[in-house]
């Protein structure tokens, strides 16, 4: 197995309370976000987290912000000390060998983070040295890789002349370097343009193929469907479904989602949606009217009549078809973003 | 064509050390004028306009000198230490690709204490001949004890760094204008640099008080090797204080180094 984990905990103490001057975003450095808290509790990012990642497997952990998959990465990649449990990279244990572990990995961070004291080159030439690879060798391993991630003419160049895209793929770039077994990434297509994203996940397809073994975090939902052999949905620190995508969407409830905005509280329509036929499940919040239908497109003109029985006018239909989000959806009432 | 053998701890150090070479080489002329300015421009006021104006005893250049290069040391550390630090764990985050460097993560914490040591170094020796330049001859500066010399600016160089390492990872990037109005300011001014601590037999309260401050110890230290006709502190006394602050700092700054490195 080349990744496991066995019932992993992290819990970050209570927060110190300290007013803020602004109503502005928490700053640089502080815990991780997540659902609302009581102050002075302590966040529990991880709560028994159990995970099997064979070698060459490209597995997904999907969830919104505050899942814990960002703490996951972290404590896999040696970054963050668990409280609980035990995770090991190839065998050995995160905590005990964390330096054997190193050698094995390679991380690709949420933000690039790329020397801006050096050039493309000099990022990638200096971190195999880390690694124990000669100048000459690192030279023509770095020209190679940066080839390869489309950044050949770039190799001179200050980093910060990159474009979000290319910084990124520097990132991964220097995270090969070094030859890993695993490759880590977190987020990695946060922030890039749709055209960035799919040259991305070109390059993480190709690697795929080459037999690595690549953990992703994400909170795309076609993200994990497009890549990952696995995928395992966590929220707020838990897993709550770990399969191939195509198993997952079968779980999903049934149907497609047919989603109505209202022009006020959707509750009254609720009891007549659910006698139209076919319906299987109704869910009201606030001016929403979530029905699950098998057929789809087919119960949109009896909810319609249902609204405007009830008196309320529809604003806005959105129709979404058995996905990782609907599952998510009804697993947890929250969307994945 | 992974490398035949994994690399020793000391090869990585090395590695991490020649990524800062590299970049100090390359910004040197910014970071000596950022270090060098304020020292430089105190030895103007004081170590040539107040003298020739009659308002300091020609001697008083003797007490400057070495508390010239002390404050140089105390800035270099600052800058080459605890800001680029400040700086890495609040928003570049450029420090997380050395954390995954194979080795134990106080390795790195050590390689910026080395760094920051050879950069205050070359500070000092920057300073040291325009100070002189500046001042004119000065009375009872020896150049016998040059290794001495050397030796006593390489701790003090190292007992900076090794604060800055403390300084650098306990402060958050907002904090930055409070760490030089609060800790790198005063320290500057009540350290022995621009009067020596014997002068303080004057002010007994004062002369205590400065006894917390490293820079005291840094200044009297290179008193008691470049003028050593001058009155100052003596040196077994000087190197006991500096060892016991820099053992301390290290602690200090390791575990909150570490905090902030691993979550």
């Amino acid at each position: 197995m080349a990744i496991e984990t066995r019932a992993l905990r992290k819990v970050y103490p209570a927060p110190k309370l300290k007013k803020r001057r602004s109503g502005g975003p928490p700053p640089p450095g502080s815990l991780p976000s997540g659902p609302p808290r009581p102050p002075g509790a302590q966040i529990v990012a991880l709560d028994g987290l159990d995970l099997a990642v064979p070698t060459g497997e490209f597995f997904g952990l999907l969830g919104p912000n505050g899942a814990g998959k960002t703490t996951t990465i972290g404590i896999l990649t040696t970054r963050v000390l668990p409280t609980g449990g035990q995770a090991l990279i190839g065998g050995e244990d995160v905590v005990a060998r964390a330096v054997a572990v190193r050698r094995r990995i390679g991380v690709v961070p949420q933000r690039p983070n790329a020397d801006r004291g050096l050039s493309v080159l000099e990022n990638l030439i200096f971190h195999a040295a880390y690694f124990g690879f000669s100048r000459a060798v690192s030279r023509h391993r770095a020209e190679e890789i940066l080839a390869r991630m489309g950044l050949g003419d770039r190799g001179e160049a200050r980093v910060e002349h990159l474009s979000g895209g290319q910084q990124q793929r520097l990132m991964i770039a220097r995270a090969l370097i070094h030859e890993p077994e695993i490759l880590f990434l977190d987020e990695p297509t946060v922030g890039l343009d749709p055209q960035a994203r799919l040259a991305l996940w070109e390059i993480l397809r190709a690697l795929h193929t080459e037999g690595r073994t690549i953990v992703m975090t994400t909170h795309y939902m076609e993200e994990a469907e497009q890549l990952c052999d696995r995928v395992a949905i966590v929220d707020r620190g838990r897993l709550l479904a770990c399969d191939a995508p195509a198993d997952l969407r079968r779980k999903a409830p049934g149907g497609t989602l047919i989603e109505l905005s209202l022009d006020g509280p959707a509750a009254p329509v609720e009891a007549t949606a659910r006698a139209i036929g076919g319906v299987l499940k109704v869910e009201a919040h606030d001016a929403t009217l979530a029905v699950y239908h098998p057929g789809g497109g087919e119960a949109v003109a009896p909810l319609i009549g249902a609204v405007q029985a009830a008196g309320r006018q529809v604003t806005n239909i959105r129709l979404v078809p058995p996905s990782l989000e609907t599952l998510f959806v009804s697993m947890t009432g929250r969307k994945l973003d | 064509m992974a490398p035949v053998k994994p690399p020793g701890a000391g090869s990585v150090l090395l590695a991490l050390l020649m990524r800062d070479v590299i970049v100090v080489r390359r910004e040197l002329a910014f970071f000596l004028m950022r270090t060098a300015m304020q020292p430089l421009m105190f030895t103007v006021v004081f170590g040539y306009l107040l003298p020739r104006m009659g308002f300091m005893h020609r001697e008083y250049t003797a007490a400057l000198l070495p508390g010239v290069l002390a404050v140089s040391l105390a800035l270099a550390a600052v800058q080459s230490v605890a800001l680029p630090m400040v700086a890495d764990f609040g928003f570049t985050h450029e420090i997380e690709d050395r954390l995954l460097a194979p080795v134990p993560s106080w390795m790195v914490a050590l390689a910026k204490v080395i760094s920051g040591a050879a950069q205050a170094v070359i500070a000092a020796s920057f300073v040291l001949p325009i100070a002189r330049l500046i001042m004119g001859p000065i009375p009872g500066l020896s150049a016998a004890h040059a290794g001495l010399v050397f030796l006593v600016t390489l701790f003090g160089a190292t007992t900076f760094s090794v604060m800055g390492l403390y300084l650098g990872s306990v402060i958050e990037g907002t904090q930055i204008g409070l760490l030089f109005g609060i800790v790198v300011a005063p320290m500057i001014m009540f350290g022995c640099a621009y009067y020596p601590w014997r002068g303080l037999d004057a002010v007994p309260a004062m002369k205590y008080v400065v006894l917390l401050n490293p820079l005291t110890y840094i200044a009297e230290g290179l008193r008691a090797v470049l003028v050593p006709a001058q009155p100052h502190m003596p040196l077994p006394v000087v190197l006991a204080a500096l060892a016991f602050m820099t053992v301390l700092f290290w602690r200090l700054g390791l575990r909150s180094f570490m905090r902030r490195a691993i979550g």
